[in-house]
């Protein structure tokens, strides 16, 4: 009857003007139906999630993107505003009407916040809606009465239009987000895991496209629009002697010739303090900008990971409801396609059988000291390969030093390092997990490993990778003092003899190609890195044409004729590596990010690269993959996989920040040549740019007086910051361990009366011994196994259900009991606890781990 | 919303009319939906379809339909999820889980390729693992204690359109 209250109200709502007698019945009838719906709120635990911030702030509420019925209802509420204001400027209110009204005003509010979160009934909802938006219409007016009421109704004016506004955005963005038809192809024939791996890419697609529209707007488009054209200065020209082959592919593919002189290299940038009418500070720029690119990823990967641990609630390690999760959480919605389906159906089954195997049978007899040893040749054996992988590209970067001396270096040894680096980066994982097979691992910590050692494969090659960049650059240095002294002395002679040769004042400039050039090293290192950056693009682009679809190509026609079954065989069609596609792709994004700020054009060429990966990458996993056998969850490794990203986000400042901070620019390229340091530039501005008082105010704070108490001060932080979540998280356990406590309660007290935990039972025990023992074998007999974390198997025909129900509390009673009983029940006790070495611990201890579980049992 | 009503009007182009403005009452039948490509190979299809229904028989208006991909989508809070979730699972509708509920369910999900022995099995230990009450089946309360532990169940529970 309160559905036909509310209709009832809502029908009349709809009508005209009221009389007030009116209007206090429909509010005492809103009232009602208010109960109504807070008692159903309490019993479906209406949530107000953060997810939702922005919709509750909402007055209007529908679905997401439900604009066709909203205009209906817009119209609709429009004409009742319309009406209503009409009546309430004829009434008057009281003091406390006007409290209550506004306290009913706000429940509406509340209750039309929360509407998306009822399971009701769609046209119920419409309806309730409908009514509590004219409820909420018609005295919004009315309160704004007597005070302010014009600023009032202002406000509530311009609050619906901000709601408004913020929803069509809302709308407008998600129409935004791109290719969110070809995820979800992905997604139905390959399920959720998979297409993680699609939507981590498009998230790194987003970020990059900022990073990028940050570099090209305020650095190389005001360089290229007013700084000096090309040709007008050294560093912007190509020298003389290279000007024959600057424009051949091959030196062009290298990245010299015309391309080492452009904007996408640090070198070509001027260092003139401020260009063009604007009067831009383009060093300065460069400079904020290039710190700027690590603050922005930062923020951005830190406001993911909180994102992620927000939504991944609690203890996902909780091995109680295994069954159950597998039972209602194993079928994934997305799948639309009947091959996958098919699999999943059999990787369902396969994962039931597991679970009952792992069930039923006992601990096996494992060999503990073989399996040890067997993990640590393993660990050794990767030990070996990831050092000796590291001495090899330490080798050939020194190698490639003494080829660029060469004249006549062939293309293998232009391009030995990139291809050293990318061929490691794909033998050595399979390699890895050949020599993990010894160590016979479950299969998601196996994985972890795997992931882990890769980690370091990539880590390793690229540290070493960096230090041997290192010499370069340091033999560069030396050998600019050299350059310059050159450079000078060429001037000075060339203004002597044009000087000398007519007698105007001002000598002929020499031509920029001429000028003797220093070895530029920012450009080199930038060089090298999209170098890197490139092969690397190309070694997996081939890996997926070559690896997947070649294969998938040759497996599908050469079966016919070829003795085995391919597809079911050996080579059979790939499966889609997600994690080391993901973890190239962070990787490929820490190159990036130290190179970018010595080649501003590599974000440029890393946007264009996530986008067409995106694109071939959705055809080849369409076209050649075949979805997993086994299914792996991928739910809490999305987490890993940006705390690896921000490893590596800091992993790839720290060279950056030390080269800015230690090394001294080149003389002759770049915008901050001619400084002693690059980060000069800072202190430049404030000296020339800011009033007198700002250099001072940064001279204080630049004091280190003042900086190390601010640096303890963060650390005192964040140690209390710690202690308080750690406080927390233990105030979680205890109240989890309360509820269970309560759980088991309430369950023992409809099985059987007495109360069963140990404590207590111990206690009752002592006081009345006598008068227990009796009960208690009955007692033993009653109850069941409760509590959820049991995992006692089915229960053994030959035992019956006498014993097996409460083992441990007979055995911790029977201690208690009398020596009489002690015979009759300790060794049955005993006796049932052999088989079962399984068995949980007592229930002091609900949330401990339980021991000895069926070993290998899959977690998901 | 729009792209949905697209959606539903395919499914049956002269039966849904384009205009909703005057409400129509207009249901299809629970064949036409469950041969959606997203709702194809669902082993609950029917179920699903069955709970969002509103005359009990399959058949969904164009409320109930958005009703039910508003649910499945992403942005639907993990409660509402569960609310559903437990109807869908509950074949019997008596508002429990009972054991011959779990039964079909694993039936259908394994396509009964379990043997009936290891079907009680697996039947028993759901009902010890996740029955809070002790009383042999799982009521809402059980279920939803369960289910908002599952690290899986939002990413699951979710159909994409």
């Amino acid at each position: 009857d309160d559905d036909s209250n509310e209709e009832d109200g809502g029908g009349q709502q709809n009508g005209a003007s009221r009389r007030k007698n009116y209007q206090r019945k429909n509010r005492d009838r809103k009232k009602a139906g208010e109960e109504g719906s807070k008692q159903r709120d309490r019993g479906k635990k209406a949530p107000t999630k953060d997810q939702k911030e922005s919709e509750n702030k909402e007055k209007k509420t529908t679905r997401k993107g439900k604009e066709g019925e909203n205009k209906q209802e817009k119209g609709r509420k429009n004409s009742i505003s319309s009406t209503s204001s009409h009546s309430s400027d004829e009434e008057s209110l009281s003091e406390e009407e006007l409290a209550m009204l506004m306290e009913q005003v706000e429940q509406k509010k509340k209750l039309i916040s929360t509407m998306r979160n009822k399971p009701w009934r769609m046209v119920k909802k419409l309806s309730v809606l409908r009514e509590a938006q004219a409820f909420v219409e018609k005295f919004e007016g009315a309160l704004g009465k007597g005070k302010g009421k014009k600023l009032y109704a202002y406000k509530m004016m311009m609050a619906k239009k901000w709601v408004k506004f913020k929803r069509d955005f809302e709308n407008f963005k998600t129409q935004c987000i791109p290719w969110e038809m070809k995820i979800k192809e992905v997604e139905s024939h390959f399920g959720s895991s998979v297409a993680s791996y699609f939507i981590f890419l498009r998230w790194m697609y987003g970020v990059n496209l900022v990073l990028f529209g940050l570099i090209f707007g305020l650095v190389i488009i005001p360089e290229i629009l007013m700084g000096m054209p090309y040709g007008s200065m050294p560093r912007k020209t190509v020298p003389r002697a290279e000007q024959a082959t600057a424009m051949d592919f091959s030196v062009l593919w290298d990245f010299e010739g015309y391309i080492k002189y452009s904007a996408l290299f640090y070198g070509y940038y001027n260092n003139q303090r401020t260009i063009g009418w604007l009067k831009y500070r383009l060093p300065m720029a460069y400079f904020m900008v290039g710190i700027s690119v690590f603050g922005y990823s930062l923020m951005v990967v830190i406001r993911s990971m909180a994102r992620n641990a927000n939504e991944s609630t609690a203890d996902g390690d909780d091995d109680n409801f295994v069954f159950s999760w597998k039972m209602f959480t194993s079928w994934d919605y997305l799948i639309g396609n009947a091959e996958t389906a098919d699999n999943k159906f059999a990787s369902i089954t396969t994962s039931f059988k597991e679970s009952i195997v792992d069930e039923q049978e006992s601990n096996k007899d494992e060999n503990i000291h073989l399996r040890r040893f067997l993990r640590v040749l393993a660990n050794v054996l990767i030990i070996c390969c990831l050092c000796g992988s590291g001495y090899l590209i330490y080798f050939v970067v020194k190698r490639s030093q003494t080829f660029s001396k060469m004249q006549n270096a062939g293309w293998y040894e232009r391009n030995e390092v990139e291809i050293v680096m990318s061929l490691l980066g794909m033998f050595c994982p399979p390699l890895f997990e050949t020599i993990a097979a010894l160590e016979n691992y479950h299969p998601r910590i196996g994985l972890k490993w795997q992931l882990g050692r890769i980690f370091a494969l990539f880590l390793g090659n690229l540290y070493t990778f960096l230090l041997a960049l290192m010499d370069d650059v340091n033999e560069k240095l030396a050998e600019e003092d050299v350059v310059k002294n050159i450079t000078y002395w060429t001037l000075l002679g060339h203004h002597n003899l044009s000087v000398g040769n007519d007698s105007s004042a001002t000598p002929p400039p020499l031509d920029p190609a001429d000028v003797p050039r220093g070895p530029c090293w920012e450009t080199t290192v930038g060089i090298e890195f999209v170098r890197l950056t490139v092969s690397d693009i190309l070694v997996t682009f081939i890996t997926i044409l070559v690896g997947d679809f070649i294969r998938a190509c040759f497996v599908r026609f050469v079966n016919y004729c070829w003795c085995w079954d391919l597809e079911a065989g050996f080579p059979s069609y790939a499966e889609f590596d997600i994690s080391g596609n993901v973890l190239g792709l962070v990787f490929n994004q820490g190159m990036i990010w130290m190179g970018s700020f010595y080649a501003p054009g590599l974000v440029g060429i890393n946007v264009l690269r996530l986008l067409t990966s995106m694109y071939f990458q959705c055809w080849a996993v369409m076209s050649s993959n075949v979805p997993h056998a086994r299914v792996f969850k991928a739910s809490k490794s999305n987490n890993f996989y940006m705390g690896l990203l921000l490893l590596i986000l800091f992993l790839s400042l720290l060279p950056v920040a030390y080269t800015i901070m230690s090394l001294p620019p080149s003389f002759d390229c770049g915008p901050f040549s001619g400084k002693k340091r690059m980060y000069d530039v800072i202190q430049e501005t404030i000296e020339l740019d800011f009033p007198v008082f700002v250099a001072k105010i940064f001279s204080y704070v630049a004091n280190p007086g003042l900086i190390i108490p601010a640096i303890l001060l963060m650390v005192l932080a964040i140690y209390y910051l710690n202690s308080v979540s750690e406080a927390y998280q233990r105030a979680n356990a205890e109240l989890k361990k309360k509820m269970q406590m309560q759980r088991e309660e309430e369950k023992n007290k409809r099985n059987n009366k007495a109360s069963t935990n140990p404590m207590l039972q111990d206690l009752e025990d002592l006081l009345t011994p006598s008068t227990k023992t009796e009960s208690n074998p009955k007692q033993a007999e009653d109850k069941k196994t409760e509590s959820p974390e049991r995992t006692s198997p089915v229960r053994k025909p030959g035992k019956g259900g006498v014993l097996n129900g409460s083992p441990m509390t007979s055995g911790r009673g029977a201690a208690f009991i009398p020596p009489s009983h002690v015979f009759v029940t300790q060794p049955l006790a005993l006796g049932v606890r052999a088989p079962y070495p399984g068995q949980p611990r007592p229930r002091g201890h609900p949330m401990g781990l339980i021991p000895g579980r069926g070993r290998g049992q899959p977690r998901y | 919303v729009c792209r949905l009503h697209g959606r539903y009007h395919e499914m049956a182009p002269n039966v849904v009319p384009m205009d909703y403005t005057k409400d129509p009452d207009v249901k299809l039948p629970m064949q036409l939906i469950i041969n959606m490509p997203e709702l194809k190979e669902n082993p609950f299809k029917e179920r699903i379809v069955g709970s969002f229904s509103e005359d009990g028989e399959g058949s969904l208006s164009f409320n109930d339909f958005v009703d039910m991909f508003s649910v499945l989508s992403e942005m639907a809070p993990r409660e509402l999820k569960a609310i559903y979730a437990f109807k869908i699972y509950d074949f019997n509708t008596d508002n429990f889980i009972c054991k011959s509920d779990l039964e079909q369910t694993l039936n259908k999900l394994t396509r009964e390729e379990l043997t009936a022995e290891e079907i009680t099995l697996v039947c028993e230990k759901v009902i010890e693992e996740a029955d809070m009450d002790g009383d042999g089946k799982l009521g809402f309360a059980d279920f939803e204690n369960m289910i908002s532990k599952a690290p899986d169940f939002l990413s699951t529970f979710h159909i994409r359109i």
